[in-house]
């Protein structure tokens, strides 16, 4: 197989990776205010994905990374070309991964309300944006060469057609259904209850947008692995929402995130040997062949690709087995460390009035 | 007015990367100056040490959140406003990138989510384990950014492909192994531990200054850890500069003669510590000079040849023609000037304090330490001198490169996205900088927060023991 190849498998894989692991901590993000009613319950959602979120999102950045290194081209004129999306969804994982990080350090509520407002932009927009890119990605784009240079033309308002936002309800309801599967297997209680229902209704949701979108797709360009991919990604998702009713939560999550590696895997296979058509003409398509780094580049790169990412599956696979256990809001201890600090830097600002006065 | 979408995406690049390098260097120095902590922990069962671990321990948390997310940006950013830069290197510089993800970015994120939520949960010897790799993991994140970064210094291992019109990678242990690279390394994570030391330090200092009655020898115990950190970085850090300074005289000249504002090629040349004047070469006007160290600085040699900016700009048309489009091959001089002072200036003055510190926790009562507003006062500042110092630093290091973005490759003004307009970097550069602003507000505030609320009671977790087959789900951080 063509080194060319090997890598844009690899970048499927990753964004396969990033999709089924960080689609779940933004569906829980999403959902913290619909599931999470009580402060408790809050605690217990942000706690279920507390350890595993940021090396969830390293995923994104390792795609990025690879992208640039493997398909400079692709990533040139990716990055610039979708540059206002892009910027929002900076904007929304900053605020995101900053709240998670800072909610609970202080006790009292209107630092929290902020917090879990941060928490749901934060994830509700990128859950958004990611569909609409990859939509964009999948249908092409204004590409036309400028100075020598395959660059995007278009605008801003280009990215925002109606195919596109398709693609950004499926990304954003099959995100809630995964994450409030997710909080369903990790958690016991009223709010296991609540999620599997939710769950349910959203995932039947994301099941009608999907089937548009991957038929629209299909239409537009027929092509046989896309179709049976497509097809194994919906079946999956109704074997997810039957396991989600009968309360096999384990099947029920495996089935969500199959799902989202086949709609990937769908996509991807739909774009090869494209990494980024062109919709103003097939000659100014960004492939594999006219995007990549050279071969003494990608054979480095795959060296490094094959020895590293078993490892990192492995660590992370034992950080998910290290905190197996369900959370239930009885497990929610008061949270005695903010509580402290609260009292003890209000005695010491007290002593300081106390000084001047 | 038509924005400049060069210099607006120039400005973007120098506000998101100097703010992104305010935590970066506490990040990798209290990560491990953290994990020092609880080793001792574990070693001697001293409960102190725990109280400080975690109290130092949510200080770099609240710390590296915001490292975390502004480093995001750093990375989309190349591909969002330097496209053009991006095609043209990415055959070498994505894959130090990749690397950086792939070793370290996992590595320090998962184990640093391992150490928040495992108190209690992972045995103990278990636990400071990953406190430990996730301080590795910082370390080669710094290796592989810097020499992504050093390439640009200094470009090797490279082959320039005329089919292609881009540079193509030939050799990547040379790229890694690159000798800017292995200079910049040890300056940069020496300069971190700098840093580090006088946060702890200054941190603990403002304590007992503030609250001489409350846990004063627990603090003194980290003041002396972070005063010793701070001068034994420091002095690391000058001799790594030092020998920094002379590859990159000899890598880049012009970047050390515009460091001095030296416009005559001089044997030997001499120092400015101070200078008043507009640095254009028209008049000398240095008020203090040592003879001959700007030679030792750059050659090793007290009487040694430095190249001046005048000649070197002939040399450069001579070999660079119209590569650059201005014919102008000198950076802004009063900029590396100053940068270049204010770097070694702001850095011996955190090294002084450090002294300082040593000294005033003499003794059993500590009682050097007053309890005036001077104390506290130095204190608070201390870390910014070592913070503002790697600032200058690499605005030194960036700003005295130009007119290159790649030395001797690819000029600045060559580098930046066609298709992004001066009105969009503009809209996302006052956004990134509206957000910044405001986060830095509650950053400070929080960790302002936790410093007056002191060291934490560790009761609980003395007497606990770590829980491994699975009954406890873990420790409710968030």
């Amino acid at each position: 197989m063509e080194l060319t190849t090997v890598w844009f498998i690899l970048i499927a894989v990753l964004w396969i990776g990033y999709f089924v692991l960080e689609g779940f901590d933004f569906g829980v993000g999403i959902l913290l205010p619909v599931l999470g009613t009580t402060e408790k319950e809050r605690r217990v959602m942000v706690n279920t994905i507390g350890p595993v979120w940021d090396g969830n999102e390293v995923w994104v950045l390792v795609a990025g990374g690879a992208t640039f290194a493997a398909f400079p081209e692709w990533y040139a004129t990716l990055f610039s070309g979708f540059y206002l999306p892009l910027f929002l969804i900076l904007v929304a994982l900053i605020i995101r991964g900053v709240a998670f990080e800072y909610r609970g350090k202080r006790p009292n509520s209107p630092w929290k309300a902020w917090w879990d407002r941060a928490i749901v932009t934060g994830s509700l927009v990128p859950a958004i944006l990611w569909g609409v890119a990859f939509a964009n990605i999948v249908r092409g784009v204004p590409i036309e060469e400028v100075d020598g240079r395959l660059e995007y033309v278009g605008t801003f308002f280009d990215l925002l057609n109606p195919y596109a936002l398709v693609g950004g309800l499926v990304t954003l309801t099959l995100f809630v259904a995964h994450g409030a599967i997710f909080i369903a297997l990790k958690t016991d209680g009223e709010i296991r209850v609540k999620a599997r229902a939710l769950a349910e209704r959203v995932g039947l949701a994301a099941a009608v947008v999907a089937v548009v979108f991957l038929g629209w797709t299909y239409i537009s360009v027929p092509e046989t692995p896309f179709a049976v991919l497509s097809v194994l990604a919906a079946l999956c998702l109704v074997g997810a929402l039957l396991a989600n009713r009968v309360g096999r939560e384990g099947w029920a999550f495996l089935g969500t995130a199959l799902t989202l590696a086949l709609a990937v895997a769908a996509l991807f296979s739909h774009l090869y040997p494209n990494v980024m058509p062109s919709s103003v003409d097939e000659a100014f398509n960004l492939t594999i062949d006219n995007a990549s780094s050279t071969q003494y580049t990608l054979t480095i790169m795959t060296w490094v690709a094959v020895v590293m990412t078993p490892i990192v599956l492995l660590y992370q696979g034992w950080t998910y087995w290290v905190f197996r256990r369900r959370l239930t809001v009885d497990d929610i201890p008061e949270p005695a460390d903010a509580l402290a600090a609260d009292v003890k830097r209000r005695e010491f600002d007290a002593a300081d009035a106390e000084r001047v006065g | 007015m038509e924005l400049d979408a060069l210099d607006l995406a120039r400005w973007q690049f120098g506000i998101t990367t100097v703010y992104h390098f305010l935590f970066v260097p506490l990040t990798i120095g209290l990560s491990f100056m953290v994990a020092g902590l609880q080793t001792a922990w574990y070693r001697t069962g001293n409960e102190e040490w725990l109280r400080l671990t975690k109290f130092f321990g949510k200080l770099f948390l609240i710390n590296f959140a915001m490292g975390v997310v502004t480093g995001i940006v750093q990375e989309f950013q190349f591909g969002m406003n330097w496209s053009t830069y991006s095609r043209f290197v990415g055959d070498i510089f994505g894959a130090p990138l990749a690397v950086e993800g792939l070793l370290a970015f996992f590595l320090e994120s998962t184990f640093l989510g391992l150490w928040i939520f495992g108190w209690g949960r992972l045995s103990r010897g278990l636990h400071l384990a990953t406190i430990w790799l996730a301080a590795t993991g910082t370390l080669l994140s710094a290796y592989f950014i810097l020499a992504a970064n050093s390439w640009m210094q200094n470009p090797v291992g490279y082959e320039f492909n005329p089919d292609t019109g881009r540079a193509e990678l030939t050799n990547f242990a040379g790229v890694l192994l690159n000798k800017v690279t292995l200079a910049t390394f040890p300056h940069t994570v020496t300069a971190a531990f700098m840093t580090a030391g006088g946060f702890m330090a200054g941190v603990a200092v403002w304590r007992m200054a503030r609250r001489p009655a409350i846990d004063r020898g627990t603090y003194k115990m980290a003041a002396k850890v972070g005063a010793i950190t701070l001068i034994v970085a420091g002095a690391g850090v000058v001799l790594t500069g030092d020998y920094q300074g002379k590859i990159m005289t000899e890598v880049q000249p012009m970047k050390m003669a515009a460091a001095e504002a030296l416009y005559e090629t001089s044997q030997p040349a001499d120092f400015s510590v101070l200078s008043i004047g507009p640095l254009d070469g028209s008049e000398a006007t240095d008020v203090i000079t040592v003879p001959g160290l700007l030679s030792f600085l750059a050659t090793g040699s007290f009487d040694g040849e430095v190249a001046g900016i005048t000649n070197l700009q002939e040399e450069y048309e001579q070999t660079y023609g119209d590569l650059v489009p201005s014919g102008d091959y000198k950076p802004i001089i009063p900029i590396a000037y100053w940068t270049f002072r204010f770097m070694m200036g702001l850095g011996f003055a955190g090294m002084l304090v450090g002294a300082w510190i040593l000294w005033a926790i003499r003794g059993p009562e500590a009682k050097g330490v007053g309890t005036g507003r001077w104390t506290a006062t130095v204190a608070i500042l201390l870390p910014f001198l070592p913070l503002l110092a790697n600032s200058f630093g690499w605005i030194f290091t960036e700003m005295a490169r130009q007119p290159w973005i790649v030395f001797g490759l690819m000029p600045t003004s060559l580098a930046v996205s066609p298709t992004v307009s001066g009105g969009e970097v503009l809209a996302t550069m006052i956004g990134f900088t509206v957000l910044y602003g405001a986060l830095a507000v509650v950053e400070i505030g929080l960790l302002m927060h936790y410093i007056k609320a002191g060291l934490p009671d560790v009761s609980r977790e003395m007497a606990d023991s770590p829980d491994n087959d699975g009954e406890r789900p873990l420790t409710f951080a968030y």
